[in-house]
C-alpha cells in the first residue's frame, strides 16, 4: 500500500513553487539569491468596484445612453468626473462618486475599479531562483534541514531559533518568555493558553514552532502577525521525536518558518527550513513510497498520536483492532520499546 | 450498449471517494448479474499524486489480484470491451465524491420560491451555498460584484421566473454575475447553471456565454409558481459538477473517457438508485437511503409522488468536521457515547480527524467518539432533509420521521462497524424510525455504484439487489408512545415458518430481539398496550410478515423522539445495555 510521507530530513534539497493568486509582475530574476522575506512578485487589483447605471439615471434607452458616455475603458477618472451628460436645455450630468479607472463601458453602464489591493509574494524560503513562471512567480531551490508540520497561520519569518522545549512534551507558557527572545524564533512545546501567544507577540518574538495547539486558540493564532508552525496537531500532543531531535539540535541556528496553510490537495504544508552550507547538492525528498518493514513511521491516531516508531512487519490480510474494526495493519515498534498494531491508514512514513 | 442479460456483459464500476477508491466487478453468474468482487486503494486526488486515475488503477489492480482476471493493459489503461482471452470488461461506470466542497452562489427571484428551489438543487451535489442573490436583496450591483470577486464561487445556479414570466428582473440579477466573471481570471470563472424562465435562454447565453467556465441549461425548476421540478436540473448540475472536477482534479477526464461519460457525483448516483428502488418497491410508505461518508452525509428519500436528495458536506466525517460545531455542540455529540469522554478530547478529535480524513479509529475510545460523531451527523442530516419531505408523506406523527420501508444505509461508519448490532443501533439512534421498517445494510457500499450502473444496464441493479449483496439487519418495530420507563407498551408473537413461536413483551425504554435469520420470514402479531402505535393506529393490533436478518426482529421501545437521560452516568449505562442487547 502507498504511504503518505512526512518530510523530516536533516539534509535535503528543497524546491518550492511560489505563485501569485492572480497574474502580476515577477520581480525576481533567474538565479537570483533570495531571502525568505524578499518580494519575488507582486500584483495589484481593485479594492472595490463602482457601477454607474447611466441609462437608468438619465431615464434613457441603453443605446442612447451609450452615445452620451464621455469615458472609455482605461480612463483614469478623478472623483466627480463627468462620465455622461444627458440631453436637453439643462442636461443632467452623471459623475463618478470616487476616483477610479474605467474597466467596462457600455450597455448603458460604466464600471469603475477604485482603490488598490497590493499583494506582495515573498520568497518564503532562502535560496536561488531556478525558474521564472511568467506573470505568476518563481521556483526557488535551497539546501538544508526540512521539518514539515500540520498547521500554519500563513506567515513567514526568519530568525535565530531558541529552544524552550526541554522535552518533546514541554508546555510553552508565558512565564518562559522574556525580552531577550525578541526577534528570535521560539521552539516551544504545546500551547494551551491565549496569554502565551499574546505575550510572544507583545515581546516581538519572530515566530513559534509548537508541537500542538488547543483548537480554541486557532482564531487568535490565525490572526497573529508572527508565523506559527504546529508540527503534530491539536490538543495536548507532544512533538514527534524526529522533529524534536532535529529542531533541538539546531538551536541557535538561523531558521525560516514558512507557516503556509496545510492543503492536502496541492501538497503545500507549513514547514521549518534550516539552511545549511553544502558542497554537493543532496537528493530531493521522495514523494511516494510503499509501506515496508524497516521504515520510520509516525502514528496519526491513538493509541500513540505523534509517536515515532519502526515498522516491524506488515500483517497479512485484515487485522482486528482493539476498536473492533478490521483493517490492513502493521506491527510498529515504538521508541518506548512497546510494539503496537496500527492500521496502515493511520501511519505516515518519516523521510 | 448492453441492455439485456442475453449479452452477458461484465461491468466494472469505480467509486472515487475522499479517502478510498473502490473498484467493483459485476458479471453474469448462472444467468443472473452478481456482485463478484471488489478491490480498493487509497484515493489519490491529494498530493503527491494529484491524479484520481492513479487510485482507480490501483483499486482495479487489487481487483485483478482478487479475481485473477486482467482489466488493465501494460500501459495501465482499461481494456474494454472484453477480449476473447477473457481480459477486460464490457462496460465501465464511475462515481466521484473526492475533492473539496464546491462554493455555490444561488440566484433567484423570491426567497421562498425560486431561491428555495435553488437551495434544494445545490444540495444534490457536494457544494455549500456561500451567497444568495434575490430580488429582495438590498445590495447594489457593484456590491454584488465585489462579493462575487471575494467569494470566487465554483458554481452559480440561477433560477427564477416562471416560463414566459419575469425576465427583466432576472436579467438585472445576471448582470453583476457577468461583470464579476469578466473581472476574474479565465481559469477561475464559475460554471453557471441556468434553470429559470426558459424564454430567456438565448438572452442568458448572449449575456454569460463567453464569461463562464461552462454554461449549462436545464428545464425550469419552477415552470409555474405551484410546480417544482428539480430532477432535470439536478441531472444537469451533476454534469456541471463533473465538468468542474475535470478542471480541478487531474485524472477525472481519463475516468470520464473510460466510462464514456457515465461518471456521476456519488450523491446523485445514490439518489438515482433510490428513485429506481421507489419504482421497484412501490410501497405506500417512503423509501430511505442514507450514506455517511468522509465527503458528506447523503439522505435520499422516495415517496409516492416525490423524491428528495440531500448531500450534506457539512455533516461529512472528513475535512469539514471542525465546521460541525456550527451546527451542534460538543455536549450534543457526546450524549451518544457509551464511554466517559471529555469535551476537550472530542474537540481535539474533530480537528485532528480533519487533518487525516482517511484514518481509522484503532482504540475503543476512538471508536466511541467516531460513532458518536457519525450518529450526530446522520441525525442532523435527516433533520435537514426532513424540511423537503412532502407533507403528504405517510407518518404516525407529523413531528416524527415519516414511515419508511425499507431503509437502506451505507458508508464506512456503518459498513465497517465491528458488529451488525452496532450498525443498527447507530441507525436507530440517528434516524429514529417509527412503525415497522426493514433495515438493510449496504455492506459493500454498492448503492451509488448501482445508481451509476443503472444508466448503462437497467437489469443489473435489480438482479444484484436480489442476489444477497446487501445485508438485511432485520425488521425493526418502533412503537410511537410516551410512557413511564419500564411500563409495558407492546406484546409481540412471532410464528416461524416451521410452526414454532416466540414471544416478546416490550417495555418502554428497552430494546428486545426475537431471532429470525436472514432469508426467513415469519408471521408477526403486534398487540400494542395502551395508545402505542406501530402503524395500525393507536392501541390497534395487527399481523404482518416480518423478514429476517442479521439481528432478526428488533423491538425499539425507547420512544419517539428518543429522549436520552440527562444524567450522564445513567445515560452511558443505558447505551451500553442497548449495545449489549444488540450483540455488542
Amino acid at each position: 500500500m502507498l504511504a503518505p510521507l512526512l518530510h523530516i530530513l536533516p539534509l535535503t534539497t528543497i524546491v518550492r513553487e511560489r505563485t501569485l493568486p492572480v497574474a502580476g509582475r515577477v520581480s525576481a530574476r533567474l538565479n537570483q539569491k533570495v531571502s525568505p522575506n524578499d518580494v519575488v512578485a507582486e500584483a495589484v487589483w481593485a479594492r472595490e468596484h463602482v457601477l454607474i447605471d447611466v441609462a437608468n439615471a438619465l431615464r434613457l434607452p441603453i443605446s442612447t445612453a451609450d452615445r452620451l458616455l464621455r469615458c472609455k475603458v482605461g480612463d483614469e477618472l478623478p472623483v466627480s468626473a463627468e462620465v455622461a451628460v444627458g440631453m436637453g436645455f439643462f442636461p443632467k450630468s452623471i459623475r463618478t462618486p470616487k476616483e477610479g479607472r474605467v474597466i467596462a463601458a457600455g450597455g448603458g453602464q460604466v464600471l469603475l475599479e477604485t482603490g488598490a489591493n497590493n499583494v506582495q509574494l515573498l520568497a518564503g524560503i532562502p535560496g536561488s531562483v531556478i525558474q521564472i513562471i511568467p506573470d505568476y512567480g518563481v521556483i526557488i531551490q535551497t539546501v538544508g534541514s526540512l521539518i514539515q508540520g500540520v498547521w500554519g497561520n500563513g506567515r513567514i519569518a526568519t530568525g535565530t531559533m531558541i529552544n524552550l522545549a526541554d522535552t518533546p512534551d514541554s508546555v510553552l507558557s508565558a512565564s518562559r518568555l522574556d525580552m531577550s527572545m525578541r526577534t528570535n524564533i521560539i521552539l516551544g512545546g504545546m500551547c494551551k493558553d491565549a496569554e502565551t501567544l499574546q505575550v510572544a507577540a507583545e515581546l516581538g518574538v519572530r515566530g513559534l514552532i509548537l508541537s500542538s495547539l488547543f483548537p480554541s486558540l486557532l482564531p487568535i493564532a490565525s490572526r497573529m502577525q508572527m508565523p506559527i508552525v504546529v508540527t503534530d496537531g491539536f490538543g495536548g500532543l507532544p512533538m514527534n521525536s524526529a522533529a524534536y531531535r532535529l529542531l533541538s539540535t539546531n538551536a541557535k541556528r538561523e531558521v525560516t518558518l514558512n507557516a503556509e496553510q496545510y492543503d492536502r490537495y496541492s501538497g503545500v504544508r507549513p514547514e521549518v527550513i534550516i539552511p545549511l552550507p553544502v558542497t554537493q547538492e543532496p537528493a530531493q525528498p521522495r514523494d511516494v513510497e510503499a509501506f515496508a518493514p524497516g521504515q520510520i513511521v509516525r502514528l496519526r491516531r491513538p493509541p500513540a498520536v505523534s509517536a515515532i516508531g519502526t515498522l516491524v512487519a506488515l500483517r497479512p490480510g485484515l487485522t482486528q483492532l482493539p476498536s473492533g474494526l478490521r483493517a490492513l495493519s502493521a506491527d510498529v515498534k515504538l521508541e518506548t520499546g512497546e510494539t503496537v498494531i496500527v492500521p496502515l491508514v493511520n501511519l505516515e512514513v518519516v523521510g | 450498449m448492453p441492455v439485456s442479460l442475453i449479452e452477458g456483459d461484465s461491468l466494472l464500476a469505480v467509486d472515487i471517494g475522499a479517502a478510498t477508491t473502490r473498484a467493483v466487478l459485476f458479471d453474469v453468474v448462472e444467468g443472473q448479474y452478481r456482485f463478484v468482487a471488489s478491490g480498493h486503494s487509497p484515493s489519490t486526488a491529494e498530493a503527491p499524486f494529484k491524479d484520481v486515475s492513479e487510485g482507480v488503477r490501483n483499486a482495479i489492480a487489487y481487483l485483478q489480484t482478487v479475481t485473477g482476471r486482467t482489466f488493465l493493459d501494460s500501459e495501465r489503461s482499461l481494456i474494454t470491451p472484453s477480449q476473447p482471452n477473457g481480459s477486460g470488461v464490457d462496460a465501465f461506470v464511475a462515481t466521484l465524491s473526492a475533492g473539496t466542497t464546491l462554493k455555490a452562489v444561488i440566484v433567484g427571484l423570491l426567497a421562498d420560491v425560486s431561491l428555495e428551489s435553488a437551495r434544494r438543487l445545490v444540495e444534490t451535489v457536494y457544494a455549500r451555498i456561500v451567497d444568495s442573490i434575490g430580488l429582495n436583496g438590498h445590495r447594489r450591483a457593484d456590491e454584488l460584484i465585489d462579493s462575487l470577486l471575494r467569494l470566487r464561487p465554483d458554481v452559480v445556479v440561477v433560477t427564477g421566473g416562471t416560463d414566459g414570466g419575469a425576465s427583466r428582473s432576472i436579467q438585472k440579477m445576471l448582470e453583476p454575475i457577468g461583470l464579476a466573471s469578466y473581472l476574474m481570471p479565465k481559469e477561475k470563472r464559475p460554471a453557471v447553471l441556468y434553470a429559470g424562465n426558459q424564454k430567456m435562454e438565448e438572452e442568458v447565453r448572449s449575456l454569460l456565454g463567453s464569461l463562464t467556465s461552462s454554461l449549462h441549461f436545464s428545464p425550469n425548476v419552477r415552470p409555474s409558481l405551484e410546480t417544482e421540478d428539480i430532477d432535470p436540473a439536478a441531472r444537469e448540475l451533476a454534469r456541471l459538477f463533473i465538468d468542474v472536477r475535470k478542471r480541478q482534479i487531474k485524472g477525472v477526464d481519463v475516468i470520464d473517457a473510460w466510462s464514456n461519460g457515465h461518471i456521476l457525483p456519488t450523491g446523485y448516483a445514490t439518489g438515482r438508485m433510490m428513485r429506481y428502488l421507489s419504482k421497484v418497491y412501490g410501497s405506500s410508505k417512503g423509501i430511505l437511503c442514507v450514506d455517511i461518508g468522509a465527503s458528506a452525509t447523503i439522505v435520499a428519500a422516495g415517496f409516492k409522488d416525490k423524491s428528495t436528495l440531500g448531500v450534506y458536506p457539512q455533516f461529512g466525517l472528513g475535512e469539514n468536521l471542525p465546521g460541525l460545531l456550527n451546527h451542534t455542540t460538543l455536549e450534543d455529540i457526546l450524549r451518544w457515547s457509551p464511554l466517559d469522554i471529555s469535551i476537550g478530547v472530542l474537540r481535539d478529535y474533530l480537528y485532528q480527524k480533519a487533518l487525516y480524513p482517511s484514518t481509522l479509529p484503532a482504540t475503543r475510545e476512538d471508536q466511541a467518539i467516531s460513532q458518536a460523531i457519525a450518529r450526530e451527523c446522520l441525525h442532523l442530516a435527516i433533520k435537514a432533509a426532513r424540511r423537503d419531505f412532502p407533507a403528504s408523506a405517510a407518518s404516525l406523527n407529523s413531528r416524527l420521521l415519516p414511515l419508511f420501508e425499507p431503509i437502506l444505509a451505507g458508508g464506512g461508519s456503518l459498513s465497517d462497524a465491528p458488529t451488525p448490532g452496532q450498525s443498527l443501533l447507530l441507525l436507530l439512534d440517528a434516524l429514529q424510525p417509527v412503525g415497522v421498517s426493514t433495515i438493510i445494510l449496504d455492506q459493500n457500499n454498492l448503492l451509488p455504484i448501482l445508481g451509476a450502473a443503472a444508466g448503462r444496464n437497467s437489469i443489473l441493479p435489480v438482479q444484484v439487489l436480489d442476489s444477497g449483496a446487501f445485508m438485511s439487519l432485520g425488521t425493526v418495530v418502533s412503537p410511537v408512545v410516551r410512557a413511564a420507563y419500564g411500563t409495558q407498551i407492546l406484546r409481540a408473537r412471532l410464528a416461524y415458518e416451521d410452526g414454532t413461536e416466540a414471544r416478546s413483551d416490550l417495555k418502554f425504554g428497552s430494546l428486545e430481539i426475537l431471532p429470525l435469520p436472514g432469508g426467513q420470514s415469519g408471521s408477526l402479531t403486534l398487540q400494542p398496550v395502551g395508545h402505542a402505535d406501530v402503524g395500525f393506529g393507536p392501541g390497534r393490533s395487527g399481523t404482518i410478515t416480518a423478514t429476517g436478518g442479521a439481528l432478526g426482529v428488533v423491538f425499539d421501545g425507547r420512544g419517539r423522539p428518543l429522549d436520552l437521560p440527562s444524567d450522564p452516568v445513567r445515560r452511558r449505562e443505558l447505551i451500553k445495555k442497548w449495545n449489549w442487547t444488540l450483540g455488542g
